[in-house]
């Protein structure tokens, strides 16, 4: 007779991924059902530190929710910042100085290749090699400080007001700005060929985790997710707003739909970010960085609003239906994650375990974006 | 594909109201009213076009019925009231104040679940919304059509109990696993 119990054809059993584990980076947990090492079942549960950010809208007047939206996403806190209160100032009908618009682009822009920059670091970390973390680290940084030089904070901004930005930029940000652009210029190759030509690297992430242009559609992906599958879907480019059409700049494509392809854009998009902002700094009007006339109590008129931006793990939606009053009546929030990660049980389904981890780092998980 | 075309669409299959808002106003540029029977019907007409799911959420309209009704009256007492001052200018005697009509109980208060849509390549945002009593909230579900949408649906039915009809696994989302209050219903205590 046998020692062990005998196990039945189809055996399988549970497999808790967090909520804290290092690879979900943040609290989230995925249920999953195994079979020996492949996945037959993958369930995230959401919700760990969810703090209800649409409820805080409606008690808060329009401008007291501001610091909230630099705590949802805070990889690219501006760009979240830029969503409200464009949503705000199309609703009240507020217009912006042009050189505050540069401003929000130009900073915002700084902010997505910081949080590309990390992500970079982490991914890599997620997959098992330490060391590129350090190096990215170290140009983020510069990032940091130059957006603390004119934001006064270094991770949850703050930095946009209903008809303007609070602050103006000067001389040594300027210089710094450029000094930064050509630093990481001078180092994208050293991370292509310390990182991407990596053979490691590649045998992880080529064919691994597709995700098809059908999926994206399915479950409503944007970002880096659905350009890695071919899908040349841009917020900046697709649905114009602030200076944007003014720059020029590419959005780059991935068609293979695997985990690669999702690296190979954001390494791409670095480079397009920094375009931008070189532009934009060479344009930079002068002028007031604020509007003149924003009333000190805002009372959008009755009615619906929406507002989108790209932000640096996709499009970011902001719907405000106002009653008149001076605060939200109601206040959704469109984050790009969550549908991204929505796609994630299909797509590891049949998956090997460390691949699907692959694949999770690939989707750039941002959790108090989600769970809000 | 252009919004026209998906106009006509929405309204052959039975769309309550259709109307074109203005896009640079109002950020998005067809607001579409349906009944929830009609619902996966014009779902299904915008998945056909290839149009991906950007979010489903709800608005709570408590109070709504009463605001109209208060709306209504002030109306009614002012245009007496415009009657009155006039008579009196021309040096007639002012008519006797006409009795107030009786009014039946309000009509009950609505939620409302707004759908949105987008296109990947061409510029149109689409918003579908349906209504339904606050006492008895449902709509059928569309995750058989866009899997994405169950995570929305699973949201909403969080924050406003709104029960998605036919929906394969409704369990709380982002609230506890025990909850049974819904936080952005406008009567809602903690």
């Amino acid at each position: 007779m046998s020692a062990f119990a005998e196990s039945e054809a189809n055996e399988t059993f549970v497999l808790n991924l967090g909520p804290q584990h290092p690879a979900t980076h943040g609290v989230l947990r995925v249920k999953l059902t195994m079979d020996g090492e492949y996945i037959v079942e993958a369930e995230p549960v959401l919700g760990y530190i969810h703090r209800m950010h649409e409820k805080m809208g409606e008690n808060r007047t329009w401008a007291q929710f501001l610091p909230n939206t630099g705590r949802m996403d805070y990889l690219h806190a501006l760009a979240f910042n830029h969503g409200y209160v464009s949503v705000v100032e199309r609703a009240a009908g507020i217009e912006v100085p042009e050189r505050a618009e540069y401003l929000r682009v130009i900073t915002s822009e700084l902010n997505r290749v910081s949080s590309h920059l990390l992500w970079f670091g982490a991914f890599i970390l997620d997959l098992g090699g330490f060391s590129p973390l350090l190096y990215a680290f170290d140009d983020r940084e510069h990032i940091l400080d130059l957006l603390e030089s004119v934001t006064g904070s270094r991770l949850t901004y703050c930095y946009f007001r209903f008809g303007g930005v609070y602050n103006d930029i000067d001389d040594n940000f300027v210089a710094g700005a450029r000094a930064f652009i050509k630093r990481l210029r001078d180092r994208m190759p050293m991370y292509h060929n310390l990182v991407t030509k990596n053979i490691i690297l590649m045998k992880r992430l080529q064919e691994v985790g597709p995700i098809s242009a059908e999926m994206c559609r399915k479950y409503g992906a944007t970002g880096p997710v659905c350009r890695g599958s071919g899908i040349n879907f841009d917020v900046r480019k697709h649905e114009p707003y602030s200076i944007y059409p003014e720059m020029d700049f590419e959005v780059p494509v991935y068609e293979q739909g695997d985990s690669m392809a999702r690296y190979m854009v954001r390494m791409d998009e670095i480079e397009q970010s920094l375009r931008i902002v070189e532009q934009a700094l060479d344009k930079l009007p002068e002028g007031p960085v604020m509007a003149e006339k924003v009333p000190k109590i805002i009372k959008p008129p009755k009615g619906d609003y929406y507002h989108a931006v790209e932000t640096a793990r996709g499009s970011f939606g902001v719907r405000v239906v106002s009653d008149g009053s001076n605060t939200p009546y109601r206040l959704k929030l469109r984050s790009p994650t969550f549908s991204n990660l929505s796609l994630y049980g299909e797509a590891c389904r049949g998956m090997l375990l460390p691949d699907a981890l692959a694949l999770m780092g690939s989707l750039d998980l941002v959790i108090p974006e989600i769970d809000r | 594909m252009n919004c026209a075309a998906i106009k006509q669409k929405l309204s052959a299959v039975g769309a309550e109201a259709i109307s074109e808002t203005e896009y640079d106003r109002k950020g998005f540029a067809l607001d579409v009213q349906v009944a929830p029977e009609q619902l996966v019907a014009a779902v299904s007409v915008l998945d056909a076009e290839g149009f991906f799911i950007e979010a489903v959420t709800g608005v709570d309209w408590l109070g709504e019925q009463a605001a109209l009704r208060k709306e209504a009256e002030a109306k009614v007492a002012a245009e007496a009231k415009a009657k009155a001052d006039a008579a009196t200018a021309a040096g007639e005697e002012p008519p006797p104040a006409e009795p107030v009509a009786e009014q039946g109980e309000l009509p009950e208060d609505a939620l409302e679940a707004v759908y949105d849509f987008n296109h990947y390549e061409s510029l149109c945002r689409v918003t579908i919304r349906t209504r339904m009593p606050r006492s008895k909230p449902e709509v059928p579900t569309i995750s058989q059509i866009y899997p994405g949408a169950n995570w929305h649906e699973r949201e909403t039915h969080d924050f406003f109990g709104i029960k998605f009809v036919g929906h394969p696994y409704l369990v709380p989302l982002l609230l506890p696993e025990d909850a049974d209050f819904h936080p952005l219903l406008k009567d809602f205590r903690p």
